[in-house]
């Protein structure tokens, strides 16, 4: 329930929004605790919304009140919804100033060799103009194509149509309790059109948008590739990313039209309180590809399966995932490839490492359907224990419902093998050094499909997730 | 000051402790000089390299290993490749997805010093993972040089440490890494095992290139026929856990005409003991 004076401060901010959106920094919205149809009022409200997104809201948020809690994966039960604030306006994310940043988060920017403007916006500190010249004037570039990249609620006030078409249409509300969640009150995320027969070379990062509110904990992100075209999105970082919020439930909705190609690569290092609960689908057409490379280190839990539906002939989608679980971790990640036409093609590399008593467990499912003939399926999971106490699980789900099928699957779990650490000592290395660099070679058929630069500070953040593992 | 390296009265247990497989080894190899050491198979030739570099799975029951006047027993392999010592390996395993080039400049900056320094960094902060390492630059140059004086295609910096490389390029590649090691005393274990003749060649130009005053070397081997290509200073004969018998090159050769039988004739009652 509200109180008096919530109420108060909260009949103040729609009067102010009338000013607009960008409001100066002393302004500070933060709605109340708690989740019930008065929040999303207010959430829609702030943001001037039209009518369907509301009442997509409202419908969004019965589906999730009457959805159980998932029974399967990791531990979700000290996930307190009544202790969340589930909207706050980004500015008092800025407000912060850096000495409010830990210590050791900036120390580890240093170690990670994160460019100043980079590390302002990671930890939630300031503008970047530096970047947003960067991006302004790519952002010509894309205009000039035809593309649009916005944060996924400036895209709904401009580009309402295209918008209303795709959005909720991969990933329905009704799909999981997290997605229902994420449908209720998302807020921020990336949204991204791009025409038919345009290639964009330049991955677009989520970082260059950094002036725009795309760091929520509810992100919603929507891709549209139209036929023959083709793009790389990346986000993330491999920074800690510092949240004070203990819940984040994102969701990506991606439609791969005819021919089309689309690579989506994420990298996460969340701070160890977080819950990351992510839904993550593309629909690709007939000859589409879809990619995705996920990386997730850090969180206390995360729960992320990508998946493709390949709806059209000869569609092909790929699933790259790294899950590395350090010490009261657990890392449940995996993919999810869907054979839904003929002669349609899909591979799944899963590669997981756990430490200092982590889990990192693979969860997939490979599904053809009847009809799908003439499709390839390959998944490869190998998990990588560096102790004893660590655990790794795989739990591979097949369901397939056609005979002319060719599905291979590899599984395999290795311990650091001494002999490999015993050669790299006596060429000088210290223990932690090589079982850094034999975890590195683990992950390098992933960390090489990453541009160069995040590929190099990934490597550096597998060192450092390596210092004090061992002994 | 010429390094040495001294092994007294090494005995050496497989890690349960129950069997005793060197039973007091005695050997000093000295910069500059070449020794072979020459033994049949299960002689315990392994043992005495990797109990040397400190190989985690060998206890030391009694004895010591000196270099340079100090005992080397409680320290890391790593802190005994940076005193100087080298062990190529019989067998180099695989590090797959790190490539040659990689391991190479850590290995070297780790052994010269680079990484003693704090990596440059703010003032109280640490620096950048990686970054105090041996320039790049430099590194490379000294690299692709050594890759080409030894006979290594320069391909190979990008291929994964050791994986997929024939037998003989995995030995090349042990040379090529003693180049840029630059140890003082190189322990060969059977570098000359599964080479073809030609192989054999480029490895014995590559250990008489590296043979010098700054570099000792133990050539740990069964047969005789790399001594055709590497000449040594002095001949041991390794049976049963222990030298039974040292000498000159002349020693070799008559171990290749009267075979381990006549060491066995030998020495078999004894080494039973």
């Amino acid at each position: 329930m509200a109180t008096a004076s919530d109420r108060e401060a909260l009949s103040g901010v729609k009067e102010e929004y009338q000013y607009g959106f960008s409001m100066p920094e002393e302004y500070v919205f933060k709605a109340r605790k708690g989740l019930n149809h008065e929040v999303i009022d207010q959430i829609s409200d702030m943001k001037n919304e039209p009518d369907w997104m509301r009442e997509f809201r409202h419908r969004s948020l019965d589906i999730f009140l009457a959805k159980p809690m998932p029974t399967w994966g990791a531990d979700l039960s000290e996930i307190d919804f009544d202790d969340i604030y589930y909207y706050i306006k980004p500015v008092e994310k800025q407000g912060k100033s850096w000495d409010d940043i830990p210590d050791s988060i900036k120390d580890t920017f240093d170690r990670l060799g994160i460019p100043e403007a980079e590390r302002n916006f990671l930890a939630g500190v300031g503008a970047q103009y530096e970047s947003e010249v960067v991006y302004h004037s790519l952002q010509e570039q894309w205009t000039k194509l035809g593309v649009v990249f916005l944060d996924t609620d400036t895209a709904l006030r401009e580009h309402e149509d295209v918008f209303k078409e795709y959005f909720g249409s991969v990933i329905p509300p009704a799909d999981n309790k997290f997605a229902a969640l994420n449908s209720a009150v998302w807020s921020g995320g990336s949204y991204v059109y791009v025409p038919k027969g345009v290639h964009v070379d330049i991955p677009l990062q989520a970082y260059f948008r950094i002036n725009a509110q795309n760091m929520g904990q509810f992100e919603r992100t929507l891709i549209i590739v139209e036929e023959g075209a083709s793009m790389h999105y990346v986000e993330g970082c491999t920074a800690p990313i510092y949240a004070s919020d203990s819940l984040h439930s994102a969701v990506v909705e991606i439609i791969v039209k005819k021919d089309g190609r689309c690579r989506y690569s994420t990298i996460q290092n969340w701070s160890n309180n977080v819950y990351n609960l992510v839904t993550k689908r593309a629909t690709t057409e007939a000859g589409a590809t879809m990619e995705w490379i996920d990386a997730n280190l850090g969180s206390k839990v995360t729960m992320k399966y990508p998946a493709v539906y390949m709806l059209g002939p000869k569609a092909h989608g790929e699933i790259l995932s790294i899950a590395f679980a350090g010490r009261g971790q657990t890392l449940d990640a995996g993919g999810k490839v869907v054979h839904g036409a003929p002669n349609t093609s899909s591979k799944i590399l899963s590669k997981s490492i756990s430490k200092n008593g982590g889990r990192a467990s693979y969860r997939g499912l490979l599904k053809v359907a009847k009809g799908a003939t003439g499709s390839k399926s390959t998944v490869v999971c190998d998990a990588l224990l560096l102790d004893d106490g660590s655990r790794s699980d795989t739990y591979p789900y097949i369901e397939i419902d056609e005979q002319d099928v060719q599905v291979g699957h590899e599984a395999s779990v290795s311990k650091v093998n001494e002999e490999q650490i015993f050669y790299l000592m006596s060429r000088g290395l210290s223990e932690e050094e090589a079982a850094g660099m034999i975890v590195s070679g683990f992950i390098e058929p992933m960390v090489k499909e990453l541009p160069m630069e995040y590929a190099v500070e990934m490597n550096r953040l597998i060192q450092l997730q390596m210092e004090g593992s061992i002994g | 000051m010429t390094s040495e390296l001294v092994i007294r009265d090494l005995h050496v247990a497989v890690n349960d402790g129950e069997k005793a497989v060197l039973k007091g080894v005695n050997m000093t190899i000295r910069q500059g000089e070449v020794h072979a050491l020459m033994g049949p198979n299960g002689s315990g030739k392994s043992t005495l390299s990797y109990a040397i570099m400190g190989h985690p799975h060998y206890t030391i029951t009694s004895g010591d290993i000196l270099l340079d006047g100090e005992s080397i027993l409680e320290l890391e392999p790593n802190e005994r490749a940076r005193r100087g010592l080298f062990l190529a390996f019989q067998y180099p395993v695989a590090v797959p997805g790190v490539s040659m080039a990689n391991f190479l400049r850590t290995a070297v900056s780790n052994i010269r010093g680079y990484t003693d320094q704090p990596a440059p960094a703010a003032e109280g902060r640490s620096g950048v993972v990686g970054s105090n390492l041996m320039p790049m630059r430099e590194f490379r140059k000294e690299m692709l040089d050594k890759m080409d004086e030894f006979h290594v295609d320069r391909d190979f910096a990008k291929r994964y440490l050791n994986e997929g490389f024939s037998g003989g390029e995995k030995k090349r590649v042990e040379i090529l890494q003693m180049a840029m090691l630059q140890p003082k005393i190189a322990i060969m274990d059977e570098t000359d095992s599964g080479l073809d003749i030609d192989a054999l060649r480029v490895v014995s130009d590559g250990v008489n290139k590296l043979a010098g005053p700054g570099l000792g070397i133990m050539l740990i081997t069964h047969y005789q026929r790399i001594l055709n290509y590497v000449r040594p200073d002095f001949v041991h004969v390794f049976y049963n856990g222990r030298v039974v018998m040292s000498g000159g090159p002349e020693l070799a050769h008559e171990l290749e005409q009267k075979g381990y039988q006549w060491v066995k004739d030998q020495f078999g009652a004894n080494g039973e003991q």
